[in-house]
């Protein structure tokens, strides 16, 4: 076999050294450069000297320096570099037209779902008085929008565009019925509606890989990471509110009805949008947080459930019923869900058990131990209270999340005694996301009329 | 004899200003440019040499540009500026300061000069900048 070209060679060895280099998060792109022209000149000068390509540029690399050494002495100098920086792309030499075009394309829609909640106010339906309608329309005025946006940014195809319908229908859904104002129905209506075009948003988000347990994983991601930013982001406009009022206030100026009318309803649907690209820009650039808070949380929510199940246990004190106990219930198991999705979205698949996962079980195991309990006290007394809709969704809910958890328990144990791969806990939690979707359609669409619209 | 790894870092940054006030430059014939005043005393491992330079840039006592020559590479050049100079003032006097001390206690010392004296020292002195 013959030896490559010398300068080929050359090449390919500056090529690998290069590549190391930029693995090195203090150093940029610019930087390597730099020192490339460097290490070029340095092996010229050895191999005029008399060295072979090969010794010139081990010599040459050697005197470059130890690349840990070489990378903390950056990292000191550019000590900014150590925290990925989000909102200025472009800087650090990556092409950034793209960002930025991405960047009008998320402002404009976001603009859009902010005048779009404002468009039926010039049919005259008013804000503070038709409260049902902008309830029960609420994810349609921002939703779509959101949709489209990941439609410009990822195609679209004939399945998506189907799927796009879906609003169309729900738009009906949520405005043909006779609800009456108020009514336990029309406020159901307004919670599951978002419930069940969430999962629209999903299909288009994961593009062509929805049937992939890898793209509805990356939707759950997205989810959590959407999530945590609109929650930063509703904190600083709470700051930004309270500075304004205070400042007008001081000239004698009452901004109140201006928040009410235009900045609430505006901004709160547009940060959808830009939260959402936020979460797309920064995918690969920061850490994500929701897996960080399942592992901060997990164990302290560990912690009160057993120490619940346990004082329970010990004082032999009944629940004390209350009306809403079930909703309650719900609500922790949506927790308890969420702490055992965003973990599982965080983890290896392929790493073996640990102390974590045998925490994870214990969350969900006395997670479903107090369900039970609060099932057993509601099943005596529901034909007491009767079947409102309400008690009936919160029921159904109940069943769908114990399911769910039930069977997430079943095949975490098993992973943990060494019976089957972490993956097929994957599998079924990604699998069960459209029976969420599914019955909160059912409640929109099947309840109103089931239950006469009260 | 090579010199002491805190004296190289100390003196890096005269070093690099005085040289960019002789003429503009870039890393590696700055580096050259050290060993040749030194007499290879001065060895930095030639990597190290960039985050000097960045930071002196940082401070704004040097500025970069990129210069195609016509080797074909982009290549980054480097050019002191007017607070530079004054900075590169003020360090030559501190180490004058500190040259003219130790001089004082070496002759009051009287001690035998080693073998191999002065080296450093005497090509350090052309160092300085004409102007200055």
């Amino acid at each position: 076999m013959a030896a490559p070209e010398p300068a080929i060679r050359i090449e390919a060895q500056i090529a690998q050294w290069r590549s190391y280099l930029r693995r090195r998060q203090a150093i940029h792109a610019v930087d390597v450069e730099e020192l490339e022209d460097h290490l070029r000149e340095r092996v010229s000068a050895l191999v005029d000297s008399g060295l072979s390509d090969d010794e010139a540029f081990l010599v040459a690399v050697k005197r470059m320096g130890d690349l840990d050494t070489l990378s903390r002495e950056f990292a000191r100098e550019h000590s900014e570099r150590l925290w990925k920086q989000l909102v200025t792309p472009g800087a650090t030499g990556e092409p950034g037209a793209w960002v930025r075009s991405e960047a009008v394309v998320a402002f404009c829609l976001a603009a859009i779902a902010a005048l779009a909640v404002k468009a039926p106010e010039l049919f005259g339906l008013r804000l503070d008085e038709d409260t049902g309608f902008y309830a029960r329309n609420l994810s349609l005025f921002v939703l779509p929008f959101l949709t489209g946006y990941f439609v410009w940014k990822r195609g679209s195809n004939l399945a998506t565009r189907r799927w796009m319908a879906a609003f169309v229908v729900a738009a009906a859904f949520a405005n043909i019925y006779p609800f009456s104002p108020g009514g336990y129905t029309e406020v159901l209506t307004a919670i599951h509606l978002p419930i069940a075009l969430w999962l629209v948003v999903g299909i288009v988000y994961a593009g062509g890989r929805w049937s992939e347990v890898g793209g509805r994983m990356d939707f759950i991601r997205f989810s959590g990471e959407l999530f945590i930013y609109y929650v930063l982001i509703a904190l600083g406009g709470i700051v930004l509110t309270g500075f304004m009022v205070a400042m007008f206030q001081a000239i004698g100026i009452d901004t109140e009805p201006f928040f009410e009318r235009w900045m609430l309803p505006c901004g709160a649907l547009g940060a959808v949008v830009i939260a959402s690209w936020l979460v797309e820009a920064k995918q690969s650039v920061i850490e994500n947080m929701a897996p960080v808070l399942t592992r901060l949380f997990t164990p302290l929510f560990a912690i009160v459930l057993v120490a619940f199940l346990a004082t329970m246990t010990w004082t032999g004190r009944g629940l004390d019923f209350q009306r809403d106990i079930l909703i309650a219930f719900d609500l922790l198991l949506v927790v308890v869900l969420g702490l055992l999705l965003y973990s599982i979205s965080a983890r290896d698949p392929r790493a073996p058990p640990d102390y974590f996962d045998v925490m994870q079980v214990v969350l969900v195991i006395s997670a479903l131990l107090a369900d039970a309990v609060a099932l057993w006290a509601i099943a005596a007394r529901i034909s007491e209270f009767g079947l409102s809709p309400n008690r009936v969704a919160a029921l159904g809910e109940n069943v769908i999340l114990l399911v769910n958890l039930v069977w997430s328990a079943v095949l975490y144990v098993s992973f943990l005694r060494g019976r089957e791969p972490f993956a097929g806990l994957e599998r079924w939690q990604t699998a069960y996301l459209p029976v969420y979707a599914v019955w909160a359609a059912i409640v929109v669409i099947i309840f109103p009329p089931l239950f006469e619209y009260i | 004899m090579d010199i002491n790894k805190d004296l190289v870092a100390a003196s890096s940054s005269p070093l690099v200003l005085a040289i960019l006030a002789d003429e503009d430059s870039y890393g590696y014939a700055i580096l050259k440019r050290v060993r040749e005043l030194s007499g290879g005393h001065m060895q930095w491992t030639d990597g190290m040499l960039y985050p000097v330079l960045h930071r002196l840039e940082r401070l704004g006592y040097i500025e970069a540009r990129w210069e195609v020559p016509e080797s074909g590479r982009r290549r980054k050049y480097y050019r002191i500026t007017a607070r530079g100079r004054t900075q590169l003032a003020e360090e030559r006097r501190q180490w004058q300061a500190v040259d003219a001390t130790l001089r004082g206690i070496w002759s009051a010392l009287s001690l035998p000069l080693p073998a191999s004296p002065l080296m450093p020292l005497v090509p350090l002195a052309p160092l300085v900048p004409r102007g200055a």
